[in-house]
């Protein structure tokens, strides 16, 4: 620590801080536009000039730093004068737009000219204007107002790791860009537009709709991945959402969102909105009151229960819907009898679920991702799946930590890979085992029972060693299981043998789990085998898989659309088509719901609903609501509760939502935060698998995941929304005699779906990457059912 | 002192069926200015490479040359158009069979370079930046070329003419074929 003095105030500072975080730390406020805390220093805006005794001329606080004894002024006539100067210089180009500009009234340069900037500038020569750009969907442009403080620039190269935007040209010339036409195509690119200090970089879908006076900043919680990033929504009028914005948190999000979560407001007011309660009566749809839509629902359950027995209903939910929804909706169908309750739309295998932790969870808290040595991730495509999670672990890749990925397809990263595995699904295992068998014969520890058998045919590969010797090496490891892993055909296989790899590596198990709620889910006993806080039900029900598949009378449906959601959309469509009486709990709905629902209650979406999500790490996050319910839509936790009392059931007399998380946290209270489960030796592992077979890589697309993300309009203009598509190798799209553009037939089962063929390398070879959650490809299954592909 | 640290990336091997445009001679002569520097710092060749591929390609580049230097130099696309088009040798637009480059900073301006400029806009009929109809000339305007004791000065093809007088400077274009 140093001691300064910064405007006569005496301060300590830490050792070498630099002079503007030494004074926002102690509460001065320096002018700036190009320093931000988690960028790199450019001191190119010369804003932030300061007096600093004995040096000559004035200094730029953001790249002096502090030494002790240094006596600084910051509004010294001497400061003053030079940062009136700078200002001057940066408004010779800077255009007066301000009332027709998206920026006016929240914007750095605004605020920091009405302290600085004089009224009469002494520059007459024209204002130079830039060619305007198109970068995409969601961030709209206007280069004459940018004062090239390359905020934007930095962030792509340091937080992003893609480089799009430059400097270009020269001087007065200088032009911020992509220099040729293209679109911005980070998944975090939205971050952009806080960053900028003007209104050069705007938000596209924003653009034009509300001035910043007009709105009112709430806080929220992104219900889409499993990071649970905070947000603040502005709303407009009291009751529109028009913008989210980031809401710092060191510990989970830092100052960056994704675009996935900047940008799904926008289906709050897509039109498949549903407003009102509907009714099929005759099969014909009608609007009605709730009383009458709650009546239907009462009257068609309780005739299933009558006639086919409670055995005969089934209750799914998204793994997005809030705690407290999930929580009423498991307990309200355990005291109607109802045990098949599930949320797990996409998993396959639930064969370990008897096993399963109470809640697999991150194991390690967000932040502490970056502080990894080595990390070794199995089926995730983390940069998309949760890109929050991805910066974290992008931070500890270029400090020099060994990040290693088990994939099905070579994914950009963006950061150094230190080894990868790239291969079909079904080899997964075999890796697996690889990997440990080569840690058993690193470590020298005994093999746990069975293990000798079950790996005797794998062969130890150099990459398995390497991946071994990492994970020991790291004196902080992981092993983290993505959605790809997390709903894999052999889900149980893969986790056993991960969970081997870090008991003999002495690393962390982790799960990147699907969405924002999944932990919540857990938590909550949305699962046809456990009840709340993770105890067992005293009658198992079937899974989300098997209801589907064994066709049921009944189905109650929580924010779900299983005909693209569920692993077997084609079984899970006919399954609700054949059901006698479905409700859908729905804030949208579509034409294949309107098909198969009798009735459609309309429920409260994220915003507009009070909320708890608890995230990877395991962190309970409440919310208000920001917004009153569009229409006649009722939070879904007041939906339930009123069934609830409706169908005459006890403890359904919640006042508050606080209440009913009051409830939920007394059941969870005593819940273990721990990952591992009891070794259970899986079937041998043979060492071929049929490399004739070609299987589907079943990732959900990245804009696919729920309800809301997919009616973003915005973010489905993206190029990660573009991916209907067969992707496929050179070699196997050479055996199959496809061609990429040329659209081919992929039959799977029987069904056949023709959609363009995509020749991408990094896909591995004996597999086809046909994104999932998309109504193109819902005709396929996500599992092991092998797939032929020909030309059409 | 906080600062940013380079990012180590590992140099990939390039497929050669990706480069194409640019020749073996050219890369060879590439080859020896990445040489020059340590193996994580191929980028660092970027302005000579960027003058070898430019002559190879009659005096201009195009966005394929860049993207291609890019990828041999393991650099952001972007980060080649940001150095090609921040220097004034380099050319982005198909250009005459010589170069003139005149000085117009200070010194050059002080001692009448201005003179010049309208002189040779009116020979040629041309603005600045432009390409005489005939493809021969082509008259930019540079920043200081650090020839200011001569001045006002300018650059044709890679010779240095100082002491410009209209009479001078026509007599030097006389000579070029």
């Amino acid at each position: 620590m140093v001691s300064i003095e910064i405007d006569g105030k005496k301060i300590q500072a830490r050792d070498g801080a630099l002079v503007i975080e030494a004074a926002d730390d102690a509460g001065v406020y320096i002018p700036r536009f190009c320093y931000h805390k988690k960028l790199s220093i450019a001191a190119n805006c010369r804003m932030c000039l300061i007096e600093v005794e004995k040096a000559a001329k004035p200094l730029p606080a953001c790249a002096t730093p502090v030494t002790d004894g240094m006596v600084i002024f910051t509004k010294s006539p001497k400061a003053i004068d030079a940062q009136k100067g700078v200002m001057e210089f940066l408004l010779i180009n800077h255009p007066l737009d301000c009332p027709i500009c998206d920026q006016g009234g929240e914007c750095e340069l605004q605020d920091i000219a009405m302290g600085y900037g004089s009224d009469v500038s002494k520059f007459t020569e024209k204002k130079r204007v830039v060619k305007d750009k198109n970068l995409g969907p969601l961030i709209a442009t206007d280069m004459t107002r940018c004062i090239h403080c390359t905020r934007c620039v930095r962030f792509g190269a340091e937080v992003a790791g893609v480089r799009e935007l430059g400097a270009t040209g020269r001087g007065e010339h200088t032009e911020i860009g992509t220099y040729i036409t293209s679109n911005v195509s980070s998944e975090m690119s939205g971050n952009v537009i806080d960053l900028c200090p003007v209104g050069a970089l705007t938000s596209k879908p924003f653009r034009f709709s509300a001035r910043a006076w007009e709105l009112v900043e709430r806080d929220t919680i992104a219900p889409h991945d499993c990071i649970g990033s905070n947000l603040k929504v502005h709303v407009c009028n009291g009751r529109e959402v028009v913008r989210v914005v980031p809401r710092e948190n060191e510990a989970i999000n830092e100052t960056w969102i994704s675009d996935r979560d900047r940008f799904s407001y926008e289906a709050l007011y897509s039109d498949d909105r549903l407003k009102t309660p509907m009714l099929k009566e005759n099969g014909a749809w009608r609007e009605v009151d709730w009383e009458t839509a709650l009546q239907a629902v009462i009257v068609g359950i309780n005739k299933t229960i009558t006639d086919s027995g409670a055995d005969r209903v089934g209750a799914l939910a998204a793994p997005t819907s809030t705690l407290e929804e999930l929580y009423l909706m498991q307990k309200l169908m355990r005291q109607m009898g109802v045990n098949n309750i599930d949320h797990r739309l996409r998993q396959l295998d639930f064969s370990d679920q008897q096993q399963a932790p109470v809640f697999p969870w991150l194991g390690q808290p967000i932040n502490n991702l970056e502080n990894n040595n080595a990390v070794l991730l199995i089926g995730s495509n983390v940069r998309k799946d949760q890109p929050i999670a991805a910066h974290r672990l992008r931070k500890a890749g270029v400090r020099g930590s060994k990040i290693m990925t088990l994939n099905a397809v070579d994914y950009d990263f963006y950061m150094p890979i230190m080894a990868k595995i790239i291969t079909s699904p079904m080899d997964y295992k075999h890796q697996l085992a690889g990997i440990a068998k080569a840690l058993l014969a690193q470590t020298k520890q005994p093999a746990p029972n069975g293990f000798e058998k079950l790996v005797s045919k794998v062969k130890i590969t150099a990459s398995h060693q390497a991946i071994a010797s990492a994970l020991v090496e790291g004196s902080v490891s992981s092993v983290l299981l993505g959605p790809q892993a997390i709903n894999h055909p052999e889900a149980s296989t893969l986790r056993m043998l991960a969970q081997l790899i870090t008991l003999l590596s002495q690393s962390q198990l982790g799960y990147l789990s699907e969405a924002g709620n999944s932990v919540g889910a857990w938590m909550a006993g949305m699962l046809p085998h456990r009840v709340a806080g993770g105890k067992d039900a005293d009658k198992t029900g079937l899974n989300a898989l098997e209801m589907l598949h064994k066709g049921l009378r009944a189905y109650v449906l929580l924010g779900v659309e299983p005909e693209i959601e569920s692993a077997e959309s084609v079984i899970a469509s006919r399954a609700l088509n054949d059901a006698d009486f479905v409700v859908s709990l729905t804030s949208f709905s579509s034409e294949a719901m309107r098909q198969y629902a009798d009735v459609m209650l309309p429920i409260a979406p994220f915003a507009e609903t009070s909320a708890t999500f608890i995230n990877a790490e395991g962190q309970w996050q409440s919310v208000a609501g920001v917004v009153p319910p569009l229409g006649e839509t009722r939070p879904a936790w007041k939906v339930l509760r009123v069934l609830g009392n409706l169908f005459g059931c006890s403890g359904f007399d919640y006042i508050t939502s606080d209440d009913v998380l009051t409830e939920v946290k007394q059941l969870t209270k005593d819940c273990q935060t721990d990952n591992t489960v009891v070794w259970c030796c899986p079937a041998p592992i043979t060492t071929n698998s049929n490399a004739d077979i070609l299987v589907r890589i079943a990732e959900v697309q990245m804009y696919a995941g729920d309800s809301l993300q997919r009616r973003a309009q915005a973010l489905q203009n993206t190029h990660d929304a573009d991916f209907a598509a067969i992707r496929i190798n050179k070699a196997c799209a050479k055996k199959f005699g496809l061609k990429d553009g040329v659209k081919a037939t992929a039959a799977q089962n029987g069904t056949e779906i023709t959609l363009p063929v995509v020749v991408d390398d990094n896909v591995s070879d004996n597999s086809v990457l046909i994104h999932c959650g998309l109504r193109d490809s819902a005709a396929l299954s996500t599992d092991f059912t092998p797939i032929s592909i020909r030309p059409v | 002192m906080r600062t940013t640290k380079l990012e180590k990336k590992p140099v990939e091997v390039v497929n050669n069926s990706d480069l194409m445009l640019i020749s073996k001679q050219s890369y060879a002569a590439i080859d020896k200015w990445i040489a020059k520097y340590h193996p994580e710092n191929r980028q660092a060749a970027v302005i000579p490479a960027l003058h070898i591929v430019q002559e190879e390609n009659g005096g201009h580049l195009t966005i394929a040359l860049m993207d291609e230097l890019a990828l041999y130099l393991n650099m952001p696309t972007i980060a080649v158009y940001e150095v090609a088009s921040f220097y004034s040798m380099f050319e982005h637009k198909p250009i005459g069979k010589h170069k003139v480059s005149i000085c117009t900073n200070i010194s050059c301006m002080l001692r009448g370079s201005e003179e010049i400029v309208e002189h040779l806009k009116k020979k040629f009929a041309i603005n600045l930046g432009e390409t005489t109809t005939d493809g021969k000339f082509t008259v930019k305007e540079v920043e200081c070329l650090g020839a200011c004791v001569g001045a006002p000065m300018c650059l044709i093809g890679r010779e240095y003419h100082e002491y410009l007088t209209p009479e001078k400077i026509d007599a030097i274009l006389e000579k070029l074929e």
